[in-house]
């Protein structure tokens, strides 16, 4: 595409499903991956005569979300029934909110290469989630399965206020982030807990209108979002180009063969009736219970970053990385605290080591084998000489593939650095005794043989030798 | 024992008079007796007689509920755990509900007897009981006349003496009207008194479950059961629920009592507005004063009506759609011919007809002049009746503009059978409690006398009526042949 002449608007509406015990109108568990229908009760099957009962955790939620991006919250707010027929659908109408949505205009800001952006959020409103059809297996037929049916979901709805797939991915960590930290979405993915649509058109630099904007649907990855997004933009460029014109329909994205296609059109899309649904009340939410909520709130990412760089020096990349979520800035500043205040050893093993074994081992923090009680022990004999860090780094090993502390691997792998100068100062002079050729090299100017000895230093003790003190004594030596 | 009230028959109940079980015998004997009547569309004899059983048990050893070992009858609009619910709806024929509704469980919990599920309009769509699926019901004053509607089954029942206290439930006059055509009393209360929870939705902000007895002192005791918050219907109100025998008997001396010119006017038969009119005069000896007033939105009611209630029905019923429950069509060739054909064979006539009307008036560019407007109109009746109800106490007038109408002489008009509840619908859309008691006969059919009070003032408009019945008898007429 050619960035000079089209410039690229999207807008992103990302389905959060709140982390709530139970559904957002009836009293049937949430858990995810239970037998097809077993967590649907009769208000989820929509039976005649049953009546949905708002989950005030729900709402809770939502406030809280509305709070963390400074959006309005609606004092009175209103449940509206969406009508369309699905089999997956029980009551032929989802309940949602058109209106008067709960949580109002907000704002979300992000980075991309080093530029900051304000994305507007326009509203974030409740709703339930409808069951899934199940095609395979069944012989031709569809199979329905229900548990799904009544999760409460936020969907968060931006502005069109993206001009490229990766500020769309941006945003969209940043959203996912946000809500892990504010522990109302467990943000998985693969189990569709966090949903994306991206709204795409393209128009001509310095026009003000926006071009005829596809929608396409339920994109699952960061990086499929950004893929769909890129090949959207992509066909409509090709489209236009070829003097063709883009129109209004929703695309669904094949990640299989890296491309959209199209689902239905404008003309074909659903008339939803949306009306006021008479069998809940309005919600209102007083200013007392938004402070209530308010001070629940935890630290949120920004915050933390900015007081990560202050309190404990990080770079900014550091900070960006400890904070990327609240497990692992916890993690961190638990290593801090049992470490004696060893922040920027604390900081290099975690943005380091840890993080590299938990991305090869494909595991998160949550999930690390080395605790923050272990790793600490670690660091503490690290800080105090105990043993050097290249040592460190075979004790890590170690810590992550067996359950014992840092000082029993020292202790028990007799790691513990030779701090005896004496018995350093023999063996340096044995092997100084012991190569005369090289010593000659050295002295005639050639440098790159200190490293020689330097190494056999090290193979004699067993790396266990303080390399600065090393340094410090070959050289005088050497040179005499 | 057929010709007693619940109270009567709570007392011989405890006095050892008869069993329940007897009772139980005596009234299920009478439902095959009169089984032309077509009121029941289930009868549940053996699990009646089981709970019968119980009941006496409860009895001997001192149960103290009123509505202890007392058969009743639920419409057929009320989810029963195991038992046929239909709706009146061939798209519910073969429903048995997994689970009771909470009038049905507080019903069980207090003790009383379940004979069986009442006929009635196609879910409660209609004014004469003639959309059901399993037929009309008949009038047992005449055989040849509607008992009114949607609860036909429930007010037939009652006036033939096949049960003494049955459920029914008012949309747009449901309760009133039938109780007004078959000579019983059927009192509507306060949108959010009764839970609506298991009782099958026609209309969600409309729709209220009430009791339908012969007197107004069995109304109370039935109301007594079936009212109160419901966790599991948002829309009840937590409010406490008064004891509605305790001022039963309070004198009428100072009784404000306000006629709407707009219920006397055009279209109100003249018989039924003298009769009207004597029991006012009637008040007027108890010691009540009488006021106009008026309420210009009135003639608005229904129209807004006939928005609001298809358009919440339109999405209601959208869950009868052949997946789960209920009517499936033979052989869907696909999605598409599963619902229409599921939904096309399974409704019937007026149930598409609203159907199709809700939808429409919500569809884009009809809703702001059908549903909002009719929304607007909804808020302008309830202030004239908070207006009105600021200068009286009760509102009188007419249930019904005229007697019982012939089986067929109105189905082939909807607008006329619609005007049929022209005095009850305005009722619905204010939210406010009103009662229905038998006022007189005009040629040898009863008529209605309807009052209208404030919000959850049952109690008041229980005394009201049951001081107008300790001084007349029109409320213990009995059809000829039922006696």
């Amino acid at each position: 595409m050619d960035n000079q002449k089209w410039e690229v608007v999207i807008g992103l509406e990302i389905h959060t499903q709140l982390a709530t015990q139970s559904k957002i109108f009836s009293g049937a568990s949430t858990a995810y991956g239970a037998e097809p229908n077993i967590q649907a009760c009769a208000v989820d099957l929509g039976l005649p005569g049953v009546l949905p009962v708002l989950n005030e955790e729900a709402v809770r939620m939502a406030v809280k979300f509305g709070l963390a991006i400074e959006a309005e919250i609606a004092p009175y707010s209103v449940f509206a029934r969406k009508n369309y027929f699905y089999p997956d659908l029980p009551k032929g109408y989802q309940i949602s909110q058109f209106e008067l949505p709960i949580v109002g205009k907000g704002y979300l800001d992000i980075e991309v290469d080093g530029v900051k952006k304000r994305i507007g959020v326009t509203r974030a409103h409740l709703e339930e989630d409808a069951g899934k059809s199940l095609h395979e297996d069944f012989h031709g037929l569809t199979g329905i399965d229900l548990n799904r049916a009544g999760t409460p979901l936020l969907e968060i709805v931006s502005e069109p206020d993206m001009r490229s797939a990766k500020e769309a991915v941006a945003y969209m960590r940043q959203l996912h982030e946000l809500v892990r930290y504010l522990e109302i979405c467990d943000g998985n993915m693969q189990e569709g807990s966090f949903r994306c649509d991206a709204n795409v058109s393209v128009r001509p630099k310095g026009q003000k209108e926006f071009g005829t904007r596809a929608e396409i649907k339920n994109i699952n990855s960061f990086k499929f979002v950004e893929k769909a997004i890129n090949h959207e933009i992509e066909r409509q460029v090709d489209l236009i180009d070829a003097g063709g014109r883009v129109v209004q329909e929703t695309r669904l994205y094949d990640a299989n063969k890296d491309e959209t296609r199209s689902m239905r059109s404008k003309e074909e899309a659903n008339d939803y009736r949306y009306f006021p649904d008479p069998d809940l009340l309005p919600v209102f939410i007083s200013e007392a219970l938004k402070a209530q909520i308010k001070a629940t709130l935890p630290e949120l990412p920004g915050a933390k970053k900015q007081r990560f760089i202050e309190q404990y020096g990080q770079d900014d990349e550091s900070a960006t990385t400890l904070t990327s979520s609240r497990e692992l800035a916890d993690f961190y500043e638990q290593v801090v605290q049992l470490s004696a205040g060893e922040a920027k050893l604390a900081t290099n093993w975690m943005t380091g080591d840890v993080l590299g074994a938990l991305n090869k081992a494909g595991l998160d923090i949550s999930h690390c084998p080395v605790s923050p009680e272990r790793l600490s022990g670690l660091i503490k004999r690290i800080a105090d000489n105990t043993i050097s860090g290249k040592i460190a780094k075979q004790v890590f090993d170690k810590l992550w593939n067996g359950t014992a502390t840092a000082d029993e691997i020292i202790e028990q792998e007799g790691l513990v650095q030779i701090t005896d100068m004496g018995a350093i100062e023999a063996i340096i002079d044995t092997i100084i005794a012991n190569n005369q050729g090289q010593v000659e090299q050295f002295r005639s100017g050639k440098d790159k043989v200190f490293g020689f000895f330097v190494g056999q230093v090290m193979k004699e003790t067993q790396g266990k030798a303080n390399p600065a003190e090393v340094n410090k004594m070959l050289m005088a030596k050497l040179k005499g | 024992m057929h010709t007693k009230t619940i109270a009567e028959l709570a007392r011989g109940l405890r006095s050892g008079e008869f069993s329940s079980v007897e009772l139980t015998r005596n009234f299920l004997d009478r439902i095959t007796q009169y089984q032309n009547l077509n009121a029941f569309i289930t009868v549940t004899a053996d699990q009646a007689l089981a709970q019968a059983e119980a009941a006496d048990k409860k009895l001997a050893a001192g149960s103290t509920g009123l509505m202890t070992g007392i058969p009743i009858a639920q419409k057929d609009i009320f989810c029963t755990d195991g038992v046929k619910t239909s709706c009146g709806s061939k798209m519910l024929d073969n429903f048995i509900a997994p689970y009771d509704a909470t009038v049905v469980t507080k019903f069980n919990d207090a003790g009383a007897v379940m004979l069986g599920k009442l006929n009635m309009d196609e879910f409660a769509m209609g004014s004469s009981n003639e959309t059901s699926f399993y037929g009309p019901v008949l009038n047992p004053w005449d055989t040849n006349a509607v008992p009114g509607g949607s609860s036909g089954g429930s007010a037939a029942a009652v006036a033939a003496r096949l049960v003494p206290g049955v459920t029914g439930t008012d949309t747009g006059g449901s309760i009133r009207q039938p109780a007004a055509l078959c000579g019983i009393t059927g009192l509507k209360p306060t949108y959010g008194r009764v839970s609506r929870y298991g009782m099958i939705a026609y209309a969600s902000s409309l729709d209220q479950g009430g009791p339908m007895t012969r007197t107004a002192e069995d109304a109370a005791i039935l109301l007594q059961t079936m009212a109160g918050f419901d966790e599991k219907d948002s829309t009840s109100v937590d409010k406490p629920v008064p004891d509605y025998l305790a001022s039963i008997a309070q004198k009428l001396d100072g009784l404000t009592i306000g006629l709407p010119k707009e219920f006397f006017g055009e279209g109100l038969d003249a018989g039924i507005a003298a009769i009207i009119e004597s029991a006012v005069d009637e008040y007027r000896r108890l010691g009540a004063t009488v006021k106009e007033v008026s309420m210009p939105n009135l003639k608005y009611a229904i129209p807004a009506y006939y928005i609001i209630a298809p358009a919440e029905c339109s999405a209601n019923l959208s869950r009868f759609d052949g997946v789960r429950f209920g009517y499936r069509c033979e052989n869907p060739a696909d999605l598409t011919d599963l619902y229409t054909r599921s939904r096309g064979e399974g409704f019937g006539k007026e149930v598409k007809r609203r159907i199709l009307i809700g939808t429409y008036a919500l569809s884009a560019g009809y809703y702001d002049a059908y549903y909002l407007k009719a929304q607007k109109v909804r808020r302008l009746i309830s202030e004239d009746f908070k207006k009105a109800l600021s200068d009286v106490d009760v509102i009188m007038g007419p249930v019904t503009p005229s007697t019982a109408f012939g089986l067929g002489e109105k189905t082939g008009d909807p607008i006329q059978m619609y005007l049929s509840d022209i005095y009850t619908i305005a009722i619905n859309l204010a939210g406010l409690p009103a009662i229905s008691i038998p006022a007189g006969f005009l040629n040898a059919m009863p008529v209605g006398l309807q009052i209208i009070g404030q919000y959850f003032a049952e109690d008041r408009l229980l005394n009201v009526a049951h001081q107008y019945q300790q001084v007349t008898d029109w409320h213990q007429r009995s059809p000829k042949g039922f006696e």
